[in-house]
């Protein structure tokens, strides 16, 4: 284990292993920095749990995690979202094992006890048997502060913090430029894949903004496209930039065509959406819809780093969650649009299933990629990871002064920086 | 799915005798001829949702036509893949045959796969209900669908670098 610079009677000097441009080793690998980030982070901040077209309508919920923690996200009778620790208030029986669904109560399977999809505790078998004074309103399922913007659900252990719109600042302009790949439909999660790998999950939340690796690592992924998608794909060489939004978010613009996707509608279509758009034409879309849903259909340009546990990446979300020091879960939530027609979202299916995924031509190269970082910070404990790319502003730059290439660590040391925040807090 | 084929009754023997053939191409990764074994319109299907047959319609590990078999194979063996530059070594069986259907030329059927896969100090297992359609074609056998039903396809999986 990497040594912490503390003495046994003190707090440890997080702080003092985040730099500017590099931070230390132990942040992958020490197993007491990783409960205190569980802490520190996880239960102090709001962290991503569904996308509202995961619960459809009233009495509708799924299961999620905050941090460590099992979570039901629910949509009550009148509409509001709750998001409820998932253990029952007798003995802490979990409530709830399915993935999603409907339910109007959740009973507990062990003694019975039953609770509103609001939490609140309905009722107790053989209720006789408790004292005079049991109040029932004193056991509801335990409820966190849960807020949303534009579709995205989160919440928090934290009573205290900023109200999430504050929370995201800068960021809420590119959540809502991130939605536009709807067409006018809206956003509508299409299923997920899950997949782990064993390494810390920092370096998954690195990943999201790290361009670099993309032509080394996804050599494999762009020899499968046509020449025009490839070149499309070349994401270090369109003038693409970083931004630090500040809170530890960030957006690497990889393709600055598709920033805005209601912009360049009369655009000529790309070659491998002709067959789609001849589809769409002949199901009686206009050519104005068409038009707007086939420069959606393959998403945005753009990821858009969320600290600490989501990313809206180009298409689709990306969610982690921190299982132990070495290992990390990731879910890749496909997007549809909510009621568009469905040769495009079959088509968003088909890119989706081409990258990601287990036996994606993508991720499985980036799972093997984070499992290389973790084995490979076995050796040199001492040492330091290196967030030192583009450290310099560039300059004359279109969307503004204060943006890096796109190959630049600034989304990674933005991140660093807020978590240096937090954890000396 | 409709398909022309030679006509003469497939024995279930020789279905099996074929499917274990396949398997141990996979294991060899063997690739390209494996590729050859595939009638030109069979699908190689690996869906999310265990109960689902819409699977156009929903998300899959993979759904593949012709084509994307092609250019999975030729990713896999393009050495610039890391995951599966070398792949994990897999040794698998396939067991529990039902024959499900038969018509002239055509035979489906179900099976089960336990695969153990190694690469990097850790071993893991996988198991899989299959369902096959394995059709009469050119003079030998073609396979016309795979669909790979892996028992936790809706939980976290790890990358899979190689062909299941
Ligand atoms: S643990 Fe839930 S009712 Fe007893
Ligand atoms: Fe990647």
């Amino acid at each position: 284990m990497g040594t912490l610079p503390s003495d046994a009677a003190s707090v440890p000097d997080y702080g003092s292993l985040v730099r500017e441009d590099r931070v230390h080793t132990s942040l992958y690998r020490d197993p007491a920095l990783f409960e205190a980030e569980m802490e520190r982070i996880f239960t102090k901040t709001w962290v991503w749990v569904a996308h509202a077209s995961e619960l459809p309508g009233k009495n509708s919920f799924k299961t999620a995690h905050v941090g460590r923690q099992p979570v039901i996200v629910t949509r009550d009778r009148a509409g509001q979202v709750h998001v409820l620790l998932n253990r029952c208030r007798h003995r802490a029986a979990s409530v709830c094992e399915q993935k999603k669904g409907k339910a109007s109560v959740f009973v507990c399977p062990y003694h019975g006890w039953s609770y509103d999809v609001d939490g609140r505790l309905r009722a107790v078998p053989h209720a006789a048997g408790y004292a005079q004074d049991f109040d029932k309103a004193d056991y509801p399922l335990v409820a966190l502060r849960t807020e949303e913007y534009n579709g995205l659900i989160f919440a928090t252990f934290n009573p205290d913090v900023e109200p999430l719109a504050d929370y995201l600042g800068p960021a809420k302009k590119w959540i809502d430029l991130f939605m536009k790949q709807g067409a006018g439909f809206g956003v509508k999660a299409a299923g997920e894949h899950r997949f782990r790998f064993r390494g810390n999950w920092k370096i998954q939340l690195e990943n999201t903004t790290d361009a670099y690796h993309f032509p080394i690592v996804h050599k494999s992924f762009l020899t499968s496209l046509d020449d025009e998608t490839e070149e499309l794909f070349d994401v270090l060489g369109q003038g693409g930039w970083i931004e630090d939004l500040g809170n530890g978010h960030s957006v690497m613009v990889m393709i600055p065509d598709l920033v805005d996707l209601e912009e360049n509608l009369d655009a000529p279509i790309p070659e491998r959406f002709q067959a789609l758009a001849d589809e769409l034409a002949a199901e009686g879309h206009s050519d104005e819809q068409v038009r707007r849903i086939v420069r959606a259909v393959g998403g945005t340009g753009f990821n858009l780093n969320l600290f600490p546990n989501v990313a809206c990446s180009m298409a689709f979300f990306r969610v982690l969650r921190p299982v132990s020091v070495t290992e990390t879960e990731i879910s890749h939530i496909a997007l549809a649009m909510d009621g568009g027609p469905e040769a495009g979202n079959r088509m968003r299916l088909r890119l989706h299933e081409h990258f990601q995924g287990p036996m994606g031509f993508g991720s499985p190269d980036d799972a093997e990629g984070w499992e290389r970082v973790q084995r490979g910070a076995a050796a040199g404990e001492d040492l330091w990871i290196l967030v030192n790319r583009g450290t310099d502003p560039l300059t004359g730059h279109g969307a503004g002064d204060n943006v890096g290439d796109v190959s630049a660590e600034t989304g990674m040391r933005a991140a660093y920086a807020m978590w240096k925040r937090m954890m000396t807090a | 799915m409709s398909l022309e084929t030679d006509g003469a009754a497939i024995d279930l023997h020789e279905a099996i005798a074929f499917i274990w053939r396949e398997a141990e191409m996979l294991d060899r990764c063997a690739y390209a001829p494996w590729l050859a074994l595939w009638s030109a319109a069979g699908r190689y299907v690996i869906p999310i949702d265990r109960g689902t047959t819409d699977y156009a319609g929903t998300l899959n590990v993979a759904y593949d036509d012709q084509a994307m078999r092609e250019a999975r194979v030729k990713r896999l063996k393009s050495g610039f893949s890391m995951s599966s530059a070398p792949p994990a070594r897999t040794v698998r069986t396939v067991s529990r045959f039902v024959e499900t259907a038969a018509e002239a030329g055509a035979i489906e059927l179900d099976a089960a796969m336990l695969l153990v896969e190694y690469k990097y100090e850790t071993t893991r297992l996988l198991a899989a209900d299959l369902n096959y359609r394995i059709v009469r074609a050119n003079g030998g056998l073609a396979l016309d669908r795979k669909v790979i039903r892996l028992i936790n396809s809706d939980d976290a999986l790890h990358g899979i670098g190689y062909l299941l």
